[in-house]
């Protein structure tokens, strides 16, 4: 372990299940022969240590409150410090979630040391990290240079390392942190989940969205039933958002979300700027158009100039066999 | 009430992006600026907040080069009463800036509220709003869709993901970051454009708000387009056949199914 460097991992759960975006952080860091420490906070979570071990965490920093139950940055960040101080963190990493992007910052301000957002590209050469983000919504890449000493810290991207293995024969030493949570001037008052089974456009492996040549919110439930095949997540351009077939939490693009999934399929969009700039790192994208000229098909590995009403039932059917095989 | 609204200048969505000769920004000739979107649901946002507590002020802040004076221009002629200006470098990081920032609010007799964008469309790196309110001291919410307000909190719905919401109370004075939808932002008129040329906008150096380039803590450098994309596949037939073609494409060769 002479090269590398002691890394903590923010670890996320919600609805009682480690994300997968925190498995990524901690495989890319074990991998890369680190010592690799995962922050686990929450009420009645220590059970999810065990995971965090097969995934790669060597130690998990415990630390269980009923004010941590629920997300708050503040109650978070006051729990989380106290460890990256004592443990010596050379390297603070946590997923570009709502809940990393929302603490991060704070926790990089307190530390006095800058922070790499929303990163897509991930190294480590002798015990510094080494980090590449989109910038303008990915109309551009960029490496972030981290000025002055402490720690460095970056978040990373869902789906953009990729999910290690689990190794069932690992296991990782569980250390018990209290917390001094004080005063608290953020409480959560209530949770609404969400009415959907289906991922969030952000994390899902696969996304299915759909434009202005849908017509109509009700025409979206041929995507949706696609999705539930695949297990995909349902998106929409700006411009189907904008019609109110969506809500605006699904649109993907600059003034949405910008998606990195394995596959994005693009059904009756024709490919605004503004849309591109949100799905173009997609490991594959396939679009469905019945225009041939749409700029769409400019970034996809796979056109199909079509009626998405006739193709999307058929190519669901098509899906069904190989996931059924 | 004391209302402040942080808004950030960015480059329009439609803007193709160059990188300038030393690869390490991009190049800003001929780009057309615009306050970055999710910031005009905060400008908005605290407009509201105004004409419902009568005597109140919106004051517009916004920290960058020369430019941005016109992101502060187009918060006033959507109504904002005053406008702060602090000059930072066009390469400064969301920590200098979020310094800067918080320091012009520092400077201010009595700070009841704070509004920002949930981020900026240029490096989307959600960052400044979170850093304003700790170097300012107080707590935030962000990516909120909907706000209720009491004289001492604001009840705040904050959106996560997969359509989940959480509802935050949160102590006031706290800056809240908007999310779009959270309102449907005004456009301005055209006498209130006419009127917000001729209002005065504070100007601020780093050195009357305690910032300075030490606070500048991340770079950004090596700037590159994405690769172009190789030509894909088009594939032919009729729809049953294009849909078996497909699907065996990202079985077996993209595998990605």
């Amino acid at each position: 372990m002479a090269t590398g460097a002691k890394v903590f991992v923010i670890a996320e759960h919600r609805d009682g299940r480690l994300k997968k975006s925190t498995f990524e952080l901690l495989g890319a860091s074990s991998a890369a022969g680190n010592e690799t420490h995962a922050i686990l906070l929450g009420d009645g979570v220590a059970e999810m240590a065990k995971e965090l071990g097969h995934y790669g965490a060597a130690k998990v920093h415990l630390v269980q409150n009923a004010a941590l139950k629920h997300y708050t940055s503040e109650a978070y960040s006051k729990a989380i410090i106290p460890i990256l101080q004592s443990g010596g963190a050379e390297v603070v990493l946590a997923s570009h979630t709502p809940t990393g992007r929302d603490l991060m910052p704070r926790i990089a301000a307190r530390m006095n040391v800058g922070l790499a957002s929303d990163c897509t590209q991930l190294s480590f050469d002798g015990g510094k990290i080494k980090v590449r983000r989109p910038v303008y919504a990915g109309k551009a890449t960029c490496e972030v240079e981290f000025l002055g000493s402490g720690p460095q810290m970056a978040t990373v991207r869902a789906n953009a390392l990729g999910i290690p293995k689990p190794d069932t024969g690992k296991s990782a030493e569980v250390i018990q942190a209290n917390a001094d949570l004080g005063d608290l001037k953020t409480k959560v008052l209530d949770l609404a989940k969400g009415s959907s089974a289906r991922p969030d456009v952000t994390e899902a492996s696969i996304v299915i969205s759909g434009g202005r040549a849908m017509k109509n919110a009700e025409n979206f439930k041929i995507l949706e039933e696609m999705a539930d095949v695949l297990g995909a997540a349902v998106g929409a351009s700006r411009a189907a958002v904008d019609a109110g077939f969506r809500p605006h939490r699904d649109q993907v693009g600059q003034t949405g979300k910008v998606v990195s999934p394995s596959l994005y399929i693009a059904c009756g969009i024709s490919g605004a700027i503004q849309h591109l700039a949100g799905m173009r790192t997609s490991k594959c994208i396939v679009a469905v158009n019945t225009d041939g000229e749409a700029p769409i098909f400019q970034v996809a590995d796979y056109g199909v100039v079509s009626d998405l009403f006739t193709l999307v039932p058929l190519l669901k059917d098509e899906f069904k066999k190989v996931k059924d095989h | 009430m004391n209302i402040y609204v942080c808004i950030k200048q960015v480059p329009d969505t439609e803007t193709k992006i160059k990188v300038s000769g030393d690869g390490n920004w991009i190049d800003t000739a001929g780009i057309k600026w615009i306050l970055s979107p999710y910031d005009e649901f905060a400008v908005e946002e605290a407009l509201r907040l105004k004409e419902k507590n009568p005597g109140s002020t919106v004051t517009a802040i916004s920290a960058g080069p020369a430019r941005v004076v016109d992101a502060i221009r187009t918060a006033l002629a959507m109504g904002a009463d005053n406008g702060i200006h602090v000059e930072i470098p066009e390469t400064a990081d969301s920590n200098l800036a979020a310094k800067a920032l918080a320091g012009a609010l520092k400077k201010e007799a009595k700070v009841d509220i704070v509004f920002s964008g949930k981020e900026a469309i240029d490096d989307g790196a959600a960052q400044g709003s979170q850093l304003i309110a700790e170097y300012f001291g107080i707590p935030y919410v962000t990516v909120v869709l909907n706000a209720e307000y009491s004289a001492s909190s604001v009840k705040c719905k904050r959106e996560v993901e997969g359509g989940a919401f959480e509802m935050i109370e949160v102590q006031l004075p706290a800056l809240i970051a908007a999310q779009k939808g959270m309102n449907e932002p005004r456009y301005a008129s055209l006498p209130n454009i006419m009127k917000a040329k001729k209002k005065e906008v504070k100007a601020l150096k780093m050195a009357d708000v305690g910032a300075s380039e030490s606070d500048q803590k991340i770079r950004f450098k090596n700037f590159q387009l994405p690769p172009p994309k190789q030509a894909g596949k088009k594939i032919s037939g009729d729809p049953a056949a294009q849909a078996k073609e497909l699907v065996r494409l990202l079985h077996e060769e993209a595998k990605v199914i």
